[in-house]
């Protein structure tokens, strides 16, 4: 399958006055032509910062890409001009943001926020930026799409605004959409609708997606593959068969029984102890250590290798040392 | 054992060594552990308030400017008003360190009588403006409603009402003095304070801890003055470093038309008035002092203003 | 809209009433008669004074036709310059200082748009430092004290612009300098405060995602947003420009409007003191109904939340 993105060892850092923030350490992945990728972890563990390094939107200063090469259809983002990237901006790569409600600009009509990026790329007639955004409006599912044009964004509700900064994003036909949590800030009958739009429009266009999200939900119902991040590393990828049957890092685990699931009614729901490290002083061992359940003395110490148990399914965890599958079993016999 | 630099550098699984692989001793504490140190909301504005410069030197000049105004008159020679007319216009000199002016009086002596001035007044109109506007804004945010809305409509239409006019007007019937100005500077001028204060108020009103206290029954006015008052100080301060320097620019501009402080009391503005003409004669000193003083102490409380702004929002903390 | 409009109109129609009968009460409060012959210089003023304030009915009369006449426009005799009426004071003060008002406006406006912008642009470097400093210098220092620093540089040491009146554009210089510093430096603030907030914004970010080049993102999507608030603040603006002027005036011998109240409220003119008061009251409220209508104009939400009837 062709590789559309391929990601490898990413680090970006903040410098703050009160220190140097490592949001994101070494994260590698690659994303194929009409796949969905979802990149999951709690807030702040560097998944957003990960989907802006890609559009090379980070504020510099104080953010920078200090190692990694980002590699889009073999060229390598982070060394491109800020010129090349505003043509590869809402061209060939487009965002849609978090919040809907904060994502258009107040001041001007959903037609001019629309348009613009047409306008900006491809040097069509107004007539011709017209239809396309009708076009587009038409493809989201937003009911009058002619008077709704001359309109401002308050006058929309929150699902119809999402599916606004979705026609926004797609008007120029990009082979690569980041999602960045599009449906956090939703009711949930309009996140379904949304997902159902984002599995459409992947029908209809082809396009490769990375998802960011904290929601398991929203992963189970439309990403192909997922990685699971903490504290700015991805400790475990895969299909979304082995993350869900399969989960073999502790903190994956521990995700799954943090989601209430109507298939298990009856087992208890546990919360995962504790807070993720502070990424001023990320520990040099397992960042998952502390809060692990089966912290051995040697996770404290090294950063676990890549182990590959399938094609494509990798994780990072000690766990998967012959030493320590041995000391499980003998802990897991003296217990009995 | 293995050294540090080791341990670093990327190895295989194999080169760890066996002894490594036991379950580790469990450490609640380390999980829970919160990485930076919390401080109270005070001290940690405070702490970021003493980095700041500027706003430093501007407390640190206001400072040196009260113990002056205190002690400066008493550590001349002169007296404020003593016209020595064959010592008109003298230089600054050993004898009269910011000169003298056009009566022969001491600059240096006048200028520290000059700040009382302006820091009384400044001061005076801040603690009204805050009584009267926590009061109003506290009562008004509080019981909401239909009071609240009368009460709104009382100070929108009191805001449109142009202030130094308000103020020239009552002067002109009250008679210009000390009593008269702050009476004047203070009718209209809690209105912004009230408006501060009520918004501060409807917000937190709402906040989980006071719903609480409301739930136990604790009096209205106890909920004020325990949850709602600490609650609003930020702001407020704010407002007052703000206040202040408005005042001492409107003490000095009614004294310069003629309405402010009136002689034998020397303030900054009658000071700046009297040398208009001084100046065209090349007499510079007679101006300097007072100017430089009304500039640098509504720099300083506008400074001093600023960084408390910063120090207190909690949204910048970092 | 129109609701919004009619509530407005509201609450100016009360200022300007608030305005006017503060200065009644002024007139009857004042110990003995502000128009007793002692102050005026000649009979005919003092006859002139009687009649128009109609001293000899009760209060309540006098109120009613004080009120009536302002409603006409006619604010009465002076009592020190004889054979001149206020409004005739107004109508050769009012075009000057309202031609120095303008340039205030206009200079402040722009150049403390423009500081603002830059220095968002470079925050936190030796520009914004800069302007900042500036700016904050502007507003501490009085425009009285600026506009004597001026003279005494400008005018007197280097003798590069005319002093006083108001003659050709050189002599426009040196007024509208120190009358526009402090405005200036507030809206240069203003500026840079909400352009830093608006930068943030997702709509921004949103913008850059497009492709957007950053001129355009700065001018279509960012300025519009960063001059709502410096919308808001022009009456305040304004109000402390009008009475900036009683100073500058003074300072720079312009025989504006200001000039007359001050040397009014020297003379205790009280007829003029009135008179000018309800007319500078009037201007400024107009111009603060005619701000809050434009803001209204520029942004889309606040039409649309008044249509729905709030």
């Amino acid at each position: 399958m062709e590789k559309i993105l391929e990601v490898n060892n990413l680090h970006v850092t903040f410098t703050t006055y009160g220190g140097t923030v490592k949001a994101v350490r070494g994260v590698d992945f690659h994303l194929n032509k009409g796949e969905t990728l979802a990149i999951v972890g709690e807030s702040g563990c560097g998944k957003s910062v990960t989907s802006n390094a890609i559009m090379r939107l980070i504020p510099d200063p104080p953010g920078k890409i200090s190692a990694g090469t980002i590699k889009f259809k073999g060229s390598d983002l982070t060394k491109a001009s800020e010129k090349r990237m505003r043509s590869i901006r809402g061209v060939d790569i487009s965002m849609i943001f978090q919040d809907p409600m904060t994502a258009l600009n107040p001041t001007l009509t959903i037609g001019t926020q629309l348009m613009e990026g047409l306008r900006q790329h491809h040097k069509v007639t107004g007539e011709a930026a017209r239809k396309k955004a009708l076009e587009m409006m038409d493809l989201v599912g937003i009911p009058n799409p002619k008077e709704r044009m001359k309109q401002y964004p308050h006058q929309f509700s929150g699902g119809m605004r999402q599916r606004i900064v979705i026609a926004i994003a797609l008007i120029c036909e990009p082979e690569l959409l980041i999602a960045d949590e599009p449906t956090t800030a939703l009711d949930v009958t309009i996140q379904a609708q949304i997902l159902e739009l984002f599995e459409r429009i992947q029908r209809a266009t082809g396009v490769s997606i990375i998802l960011i999200t904290h929601d398991l939900g929203v992963v189970a119902k439309i990403a192909d593959r997922i990685a699971v991040m903490y504290a700015g590393k991805i400790i475990e990828t895969g299909t979304k068969r082995d993350i869900f049957y399969n989960p073999e890092h502790p903190y994956t685990q521990g995700l799954l029984k943090s989601v209430p699931r109507l298939d298990l009614q009856g087992e208890k729901l546990t919360p995962i102890d504790g807070t993720p490290p502070d990424l001023f002083s990320p520990p040099k061992g397992c960042p998952f250590t502390a809060r692990c359940p089966f912290a051995m003395e040697v996770c404290d110490k090294v950063y676990p290798a890549n182990s590959i148990l399938s094609e494509s399914h990798k994780v990072n965890c000690w766990l998967q040392d012959s030493r320590a599958k041995k000391l499980l079993a003998e802990t897991a016999g003296s217990k009995a | 054992m293995k050294s540090r630099q080791e341990i670093h550098a990327g190895y295989s699984p194999s080169e760890v060594p066996d002894e490594w692989f036991k379950l580790k001793e469990k450490d609640k504490d380390a999980a829970e552990a919160v990485a930076r140190p919390s401080l109270s909301y005070w001290k940690d504005a405070w702490k970021r308030l003493v980095k700041n410069k500027l706003a430093m030197s501007g407390m640190v000049f206001l400072i040196l400017l009260t113990i002056m105004a205190i002690i400066g008159p008493i550590l001349s020679p002169y007296q404020v008003n003593t016209q020595v007319l064959q010592d008109q216009y003298q230089p600054p000199s050993a004898a009269h360190w910011f000169g003298t002016d056009s009566a022969g009086r001491d600059v240096f002596t006048r200028t520290w009588y000059g700040a009382r001035i302006s820091l009384f007044v400044g001061l005076m109109a801040a603690i009204i403006d805050v009584s009267v506007g926590i009061i109003y804004g506290g009562i008004s945010g509080y019981k909401g409603g239909r009071t609240d809305n009368i009460m709104m409509r009382i100070v929108e239409i009191l805001y449109g009402l142009p202030y130094l006019l308000v103020v020239i007007l009552l002067l002109v019937v009250l008679g210009p003095s000390l009593t008269t100005i702050i009476i004047a500077l203070t009718v209209t001028g809690w209105v912004g304070m009230a408006r501060i204060v009520r918004g501060q108020v409807l917000q937190i009103k709402n906040y989980e801890f006071v719903l609480a206290s409301k739930s136990f029954g604790t009096k209205s006015s106890r909920i004020i003055r325990k949850n709602l008052l600490p609650n609003t100080m930020g702001p407020i301060i704010v407002q007052m470093t703000l206040t202040v320097p408005s005042a001492i620019f409107a003490e000095a501009f009614l004294s310069f038309i003629g309405l402010g402080i009136q002689a034998p009391v020397a303030s900054w503005g009658v000071m700046a008035n009297d040398s208009l003409g001084a100046i065209l004669s090349g007499h510079w000193w007679t101006l300097f002092f007072p100017a430089f003083f009304i500039s640098f102490t509504m720099f300083a409380f506008n400074v001093l203003g600023d960084g408390l702004q910063d120090a207190l929002d909690p949204k910048l903390r970092k | 809209m129109l609701r919004y409009i009619l509530k407005r109109l509201l609450i100016m129609v009360i200022t300007l009433w608030i305005i006017i009968t503060l200065t009644f009460i002024l007139m009857v409060s004042i110990p003995g008669s502000p128009f007793n012959s002692e102050r005026s210089s000649n009979e005919t003023i003092q006859a002139n004074l009687e009649s128009h304030y109609n001293l000899d009915e009760p209060y309540h009369i006098q109120y009613l036709l004080y009120l009536k006449s302002i409603v006409t426009f006619d604010f009465g005799p002076s009592i020190k310059k004889p054979d001149q009426s206020v409004n005739e004071l107004l109508g050769r003060g009012f075009p000057i200082s309202f031609e120095l008002g303008i340039v205030t406006i206009i200079v402040a406006v722009i150049s403390g748009i423009i500081l603002g912008i830059i220095a968002a642009l470079r925050h936190n470097g030796f520009i914004d430092y800069m302007a900042m400093g500036i700016a904050v210098l502007g507003i501490s220092i009085p425009n009285f004290i600026l506009a004597t620093l001026l003279i005494q540089q400008l005018a007197v040491n280097f003798d590069i612009f005319p002093v006083a009146t108001w003659k050709s554009p050189a002599h426009m210089v040196l007024p509208t300098l120190a009358l526009a510093t402090g405005p200036m430096a507030i809206i240069a603030r203003l500026t840079r405060s909400t352009m830093l907030e608006v930068l943030t914004q997702d709509y921004i970010k949103m913008a850059r995602a497009k492709g957007l080049s950053p001129w355009k993102i700065i001018i279509k999507h960012a300025l519009r947003n960063a001059l709502m608030p410096v919308v808001t603040i022009m009456g305040t603006l304004l109000a402390g420009i009008l009475t900036g002027t009683f100073v500058i005036e003074q300072i720079f011998a312009i025989p504006g409007m200001g000039k007359y109240f001050v040397e009014s409220i020297n003379q205790r003119d009280y007829p003029v003191i009135m008179g000018t008061t309800v007319f500078y009251s009037a201007f400024l409220i107009i111009m603060l109904f005619l701000v809050d209508i434009a803001y209204g104009i520029l942004d889309p939400r606040i039409k649309v939340n008044k249509q729905g009837g709030e």
